[in-house]
């Protein structure tokens, strides 16, 4: 099985749903004699021409709109974003059309935009936002955030397929670090569904995206004290798979919820509910969330480095949370 | 003699705690228990009561000030200062002495559900500190989590303390306490229809007791019905600390004198003797405590029980039971005892008629201590329950004395309050 960087299998992904069906074309700034920013879409304009692979101009509300409307006539467009904080620009597009379309009218908008979110790359407060979370709260659309080189191939087809407007943030540290095997036939991951990314028995670590290789990276430093961290990959977090989630819970009966994200209305005060209504009594110590502080992300390296949930972070709070 | 009070230990963990507010000013009287100063730890905030009665004379930490457990933040002159002492000088753990000729526990039968906790210790069950997982697993396997050691920070009782508890009660840890079989005497091996043994001493010298006290006193019995439900449960929730504190199990005998001694201040023709035409009424508050033995039955006396908190009446009976089944009493600890408890319950019986220890002129059995369906409002409830009979004689005490003297002991033990650690 080739293995391919997180990059590479999103362009593969992108690639095979374009080769299939010739109603996918991208959308996006520099995406296509430029080949992206990171260059996700480096060759498809040589392969598909510049019908599929259209360069834009600087106009996120432009790019999105437009994108809608071909939603509208039976397109399946993939927009980029450069980065996903300027995703804010097509905030009206998003949230009040292709949302809303589906429910007002009746209409599909099967739609894909798709872009690199999240810091760690000294990106500063423009380019480094995990804001996941504005969409989250939008009924009518989906969010997806891939950890692994084959969950990113297999979830961008399965948003590319899906009729409903999906953000899908991909990890821009992730990029070119991580690399698995990513099978070369057709498959797809399907969105909504979770991955237990470790099984363990003594914490459930319940976290989505970059988060999943920090708290992996500290499961395994816990190894070594006998604390068993059970690192459960979300995936999707719109919807998002509550089944798996209280599964471990009840397994662990303790639990740790981690994201990049800030903290207030970050996805972990959401999860920390569900588990507390539906879970209450398989708890057997207190909810622990790990995330960001509430601040912008800090350019500055010790700052971003203070910033931002680590490895370090995350075993410590496991060290206290398993001798509660 | 002055009192020092202490910073008290709020848990295992706690080092030090700071005093927020002081109730009482430098000059105040203040009564033992009476709400002294507020304070604030690490895990809680808690009112502490007065160690004594007596006067604040001094007030040595300032509010908001933290000081270490144990350190003296206040002094008061005046009387009882067992308590303050007993804290503030914890004893050294001493092997437990193995006591069982004492008040019996509750008799459950079969393999033990651990005796599941009436609604009415929700407030003493709030001192467990444990998870809702575990409290489920709890309700679930009808575990008692008072008797389940916590291994988490502060004590709290986690999931692995409750699933080794259910599992090592589930591979066969012995049955719960079924009332103690006598040891069955040797049969005896008749040469004749009849077989002539002379009396020793002790037997004689009971049964010349007993007939001259029926002879002696106008005997009457009244049987009161106890809920024992807040002692239980103190009980059952202390017991584990109790005895790693001071070395002693917690039984139920020193709940039992305490609400004697309480009674008796306020009936205390209960501690007189009769000589000819005059009552002796006695200062002493001498609590006898029937001991069954192999070969009879004595009574060692807790001196001046009136005068010992819940500690020191504990200490004194454990010593006292431990060493009349040792034979080493001495002369002096049988001898003054103003008022006997004597415990049929130990083998299982309701409740017994006893006969007078003369010249005292009651006495106090304590019934089997078991879970019995009660009425409760409408409900039938399941609580611990037991009989108290007093026997009392009626040439000094009359029927309607004696149900009062039953009506306050039936309340310091249904509504428990003094702090046994």
């Amino acid at each position: 099985m080739p293995v391919l960087t997180h990059l590479e299998a999103i362009r593969q992904g992108l690639w095979e749903e374009m080769e299939r069906d010739p109603s996918v074309f991208l959308i996006g700034e520099d995406i296509a004699a430029y080949g992206g920013a990171f260059k996700v879409t480096q060759g498809l304009l040589e392969k598909f021409g510049a019908d599929r692979v259209i360069d834009a101009p600087i106009s996120e509300s432009a790019i999105v709109g437009a994108a809608v409307g071909a939603a509208l006539m039976g397109m399946r467009p993939v927009v980029e974003m450069q980065f996903m904080d300027f995703i804010a620009c097509g905030f009206d597009q998003i949230v009040n059309m292709a949302a809303k379309i589906h429910y007002r009218w009746g209409p599909a908008v099967p739609m894909v935009i798709r872009g690199p979110s999240g810091a760690g790359v000294h990106g500063g407060p423009y380019h480094s936002q995990s804001n996941e979370m504005w969409f989250v709260h939008t009924p009518g659309l989906k969010v997806v955030v891939p950890a692994t080189a084959y969950d990113a191939k297999g979830l961008i087809k399965a948003a590319i397929r899906d009729e409903n407007p999906v953000i899908f943030y991909e990890h821009k540290f992730l990029y070119r670090r991580i690399k698995d095997e990513t099978p070369e036939e057709d498959y797809v991951v399907p969105i909504g569904k979770a991955r237990i990314a470790r099984e363990g028995t003594d914490i459930s670590v319940i976290t989505y995206g970059a988060m999943v290789w920090t708290a992996l990276e500290a499961a395994q430093e816990l190894e070594k004290e006998r604390i068993s961290l059970e690192v459960i990959d979300l995936r999707s977090l719109l919807p998002y798979d509550e089944e798996a989630v209280l599964e471990s819970v009840r397994k662990c009966n303790k639990v740790m919820l981690l994201h990049e994200d800030t903290r207030i209305g970050g996805f972990a005060g959401e999860l920390a509910a569900v588990i507390a209504e539906k879970a209450f009594e398989d708890l057997d110590g207190p909810v622990v969330r790990i995330t960001a502080p509430d601040t912008p992300v800090p350019f500055s390296p010790p700052l971003e480095e203070y910033f931002l949930p680590n490895a370090r972070k995350v075993a410590e709070a496991a060290r206290r949370l398993a001798v509660y | 003699m002055g009192t020092n009070v202490i910073m008290p230990q709020m848990g295992e963990s706690i080092a030090e705690g700071t005093v927020t507010k002081w109730l009482k000013k430098v000059g105040d009287k203040v009564e033992r228990d009476e709400p002294l100063f507020e304070i604030s730890t690490d895990k809680v905030d808690a009112e502490i009561p007065s160690p004594a009665a007596g006067i604040l004379t001094r007030i040595l930490v300032s509010e908001n000030q933290t000081v270490e457990v144990n350190a003296v933040v206040a002094e008061i002159d005046g009387e009882g200062s067992a308590l303050g002492a007993a804290i503030a000088a914890p004893q050294p753990a001493r092997p437990s002495p193995a006591v069982s000729a004492d008040v019996s526990p509750p008799a459950a039968g079969g393999v033990e559900p651990d005796a599941p906790s009436p609604a009415s210790s929700a407030l003493a069950e709030q001192k467990i500190r444990s998870s809702p997982l575990v409290r489920r697993l709890a309700k679930e396997n009808d575990v008692n989590l008072a008797k389940v050691r916590g291994t988490g920070l502060g004590g709290r009782i986690s999931k692995q303390d409750i699933l080794g508890h259910i599992a090592e009660r589930s591979a066969g840890t012995p049955p719960a306490a079924s009332p103690p079989v006598p040891t069955a005497p040797a049969p005896k091996v008749f040469t004749g229809a009849t077989e002539v043994v002379p009396m020793t001493p002790m037997r004689k010298q009971i049964a010349e007791h007993m007939t001259l006290s029926r002879r002696t006193s106008a005997h009457v019995t009244t049987v009161f019905e106890v809920e024992m439900t807040r002692v239980y449960d103190t009980r059952a929730q202390q017991a584990a600390e109790f005895e790693r504190r001071n070395g002693l199990k917690l039984t139920f005998t020193p709940f039992f004198v305490r609400a004697v001694v309480e009674a008796i201040k306020q009936y205390p023709i209960f501690n007189a003797s009769v000589d000819g035409d005059n009552v002796v009424y006695k200062r002493d508050m001498n609590v006898g405590i029937a001991v069954a033995l192999d070969s009879g039955l004595i009574v060692p006396v807790v001196k001046r029980a009136d005068e010992k908190n819940f500690l020191g009446v504990a200490r004194a009976v454990t010593d006292l039971a431990e060493r009349a089944r040792a034979k080493r009493l001495s002369f002096d600890e049988v001898q003054g005892g103003t008022f006997t408890i004597t415990n049929p319950g130990v083998f299982g019986s309701l409740f017994g008629t006893p006969i007078i220890n003369q010249p005292q002129v009651a006495i106090l059995g304590v019934g089997v201590i078991e879970k019995r369906a009660v009425v409760r409002g409408d409900a039938i409830a399941i609580r611990p329950m037991a009989y108290l009979a007093l026997s009392f004689d009626h040439r000094v005490i009359d029927g309607a004395v004696a149900d009062q003297f039953m009506v306050k002991v039936k309340a310091v033990l249904e509504n428990w309050t003094e702090p046994v650690l």
